[in-house]
């Protein structure tokens, strides 16, 4: 049988526990920029770049991650690309957190009053001045709150790259209790660490819809 | 004097239904020109041809030079040449009344920083908000915004200002300082074409009135035609009010 709980199955935990936040923090910043580009897309005048990016995002949104993540690491791995188990679970997260974040944000965009748009047009500002000057830091304070709700859901999604192999928190658990038998405790120890992680966030984001909502008072 | 603005047969439809049914007229330099008329009869729209907020379907209209009909116009220089005020005044709520003003120049004049807070002092006072500057939208009341708004426009130095009922949002007692910073403007020989329900202000201020009707120009005067119309819809329309 395997033996008791010692401190070294802790650290274990803790370290995968760190490769879940960079896992987390690399899936966030790559889909970041990408969801920008999708609502840059979904927002755009041209049609066709409406169309495509809509495509793209109800293509991803009706896909699971898991089937993204299959075909990112070992779909490529058969044509040649063997991408490590970081990275592809780094890009299959990047592609998902892009529609949803992309999605977001288009509908923040679109909540600042096209009347917005119009005095800036009548001052001469561009396009893209005024989404820079005028819309975007409107629509950014809207964004936060389900930005940083949508990052508790990329962090619980990780776990999804331990089937690739990837040690991360749940990776880390499956292997500790492999030698332990002891799924309660070891799974209950990384669902607590799990939660740390992820609780600060939600109250985060709670609380900054809170605040915007009062700030939305006020302006009333 | 030249005309600034020459409206010539304008037709403009939302979708079937035609909103603007052939209308003409000009604005000359240095004019004040008041629209009047019933809801739904096309002023807002015909306004907002001028700057080419809405594309016409046909007729032309030439603005400071400008050649609105044709495709190629160019229209950031066509929106420095006018300015626009709208009824909801649409300052810029996360920034501060010397940043709503100094943005435009700012970006399209490329006016340099340290030059930007002489320039937001200079068309605060036109309006007599200079100890306002530092402040941000919402902390105004109506009539301020919407003097913040008119000073934002003048900042731009436009040929021609355009002002869509932009007193209509507020309180009664608002009215009367929005309305002075108007007269100033018009004294000063700004030229402006004023949509509004202000029949003391169109009569006393303006050079000349366009009263619309079903999306034509029906009766047109000097601001005394009000006191003496010459078609029952617009003697209809001065003695039911709005
Ligand atoms: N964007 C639009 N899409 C469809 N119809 C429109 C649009 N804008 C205006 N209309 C219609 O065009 C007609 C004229 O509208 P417009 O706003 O020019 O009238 P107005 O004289 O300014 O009225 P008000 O005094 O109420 O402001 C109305 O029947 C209106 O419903
Ligand atoms: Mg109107």
């Amino acid at each position: 049988m395997g033996g008791s709980f010692t401190v070294n199955h802790l650290i274990y935990l803790l370290q995968g526990m760190m490769w879940t936040v960079v896992l987390s923090a690399l899936a966030f910043a790559l889909g970041g920029v990408a969801g920008f580009g999708v609502m840059l897309m979904r927002t755009a005048r041209t049609r066709l770049l409406r169309q495509i990016s809509f495509v793209y995002v109800q293509l991803i949104q009706g896909t699971p991650l898991l089937i993204v993540l299959f075909v990112v690491y070992f779909g490529l791995g058969v044509v040649g690309i063997e991408l490590p188990p970081l990275l592809a679970a780094g890009v299959s997260l990047m592609v998902y957190s892009s529609a949803f974040l992309g999605e977001i944000w288009r509908g923040c965009v679109e909540a600042v009053p096209r009347t917005q748009w119009e005095a800036s047009e009548c001052l001469a500002l561009t396009r893209w001045q005024t989404l820079v000057d005028v819309i975007l830091p409107q629509a950014a304070r809207i964004a936060t709150p389900p930005t940083v709700g949508f990052l508790v859901q990329v962090m619980k999604s990780t776990s999804l790259a331990s089937v690739v192999g990837f040690v991360e928190l749940t990776r880390a658990a499956q292997v500790v209790n492999n030698s332990l038998f002891t799924p309660f405790l070891v799974f209950g120890i990384a669902g607590v660490l799990y939660f740390a992680l992820c609780y600060p966030l939600s109250r985060w984001s709670r609380s900054l819809e809170r605040k915007l909502n009062v700030g939305r008072r006020q302006a009333a | 004097m030249s005309a600034v603005v020459k409206l010539h047969d304008i037709h403009k439809s939302f979708g079937s239904v035609e909103v603007l049914k052939g209308v003409s007229f000009e604005i000359a330099k240095g004019e004040v020109v008041a629209i009047i008329g019933r809801s739904g009869s096309g002023k807002s729209t015909a306004l907002r041809c001028i700057n080419r907020l809405e594309t016409i379907q046909s007729g032309t209209l030439e603005v400071c030079g400008h050649r609105i009909d044709n495709e190629a116009v160019d229209l950031r220089a066509l929106r420095q040449d006018v300015g626009m005020v709208f009824q909801s005044y649409n300052l810029f709520p996360h920034l501060t009344v010397e940043e709503n003003i100094t943005l435009a120049p700012r970006r399209v004049k490329k006016l340099a920083n340290r030059d930007a807070r002489a320039l937001a002092l200079e068309s605060l006072q036109r309006v007599g908000l200079a100890e306002k500057i530092d402040a941000y939208p919402e902390q105004l009341s109506g009539g301020q915004q919407q003097r913040v708004a008119i000073a934002r426009s003048l900042a731009m130095q436009p040929k021609v200002m355009l002002f869509d009922e932009v007193t209509s949002a507020l309180d009664p007692q608002l009215t009367g300082e929005v309305l002075r910073v108007m007269e100033t403007l018009a004294r000063g020989g700004m030229t402006m074409v004023v949509v509004t329900h202000e029949m003391a202000f169109a009569r006393r201020v303006a050079n000349r009135v366009i009263f619309m009707h079903q999306g034509k120009v029906w009766e047109t005067g000097p601001g005394d035609m009000l006191a003496d119309p010459k078609t029952p819809e617009l003697r209809d329309f001065i003695s039911n009010g709005l």
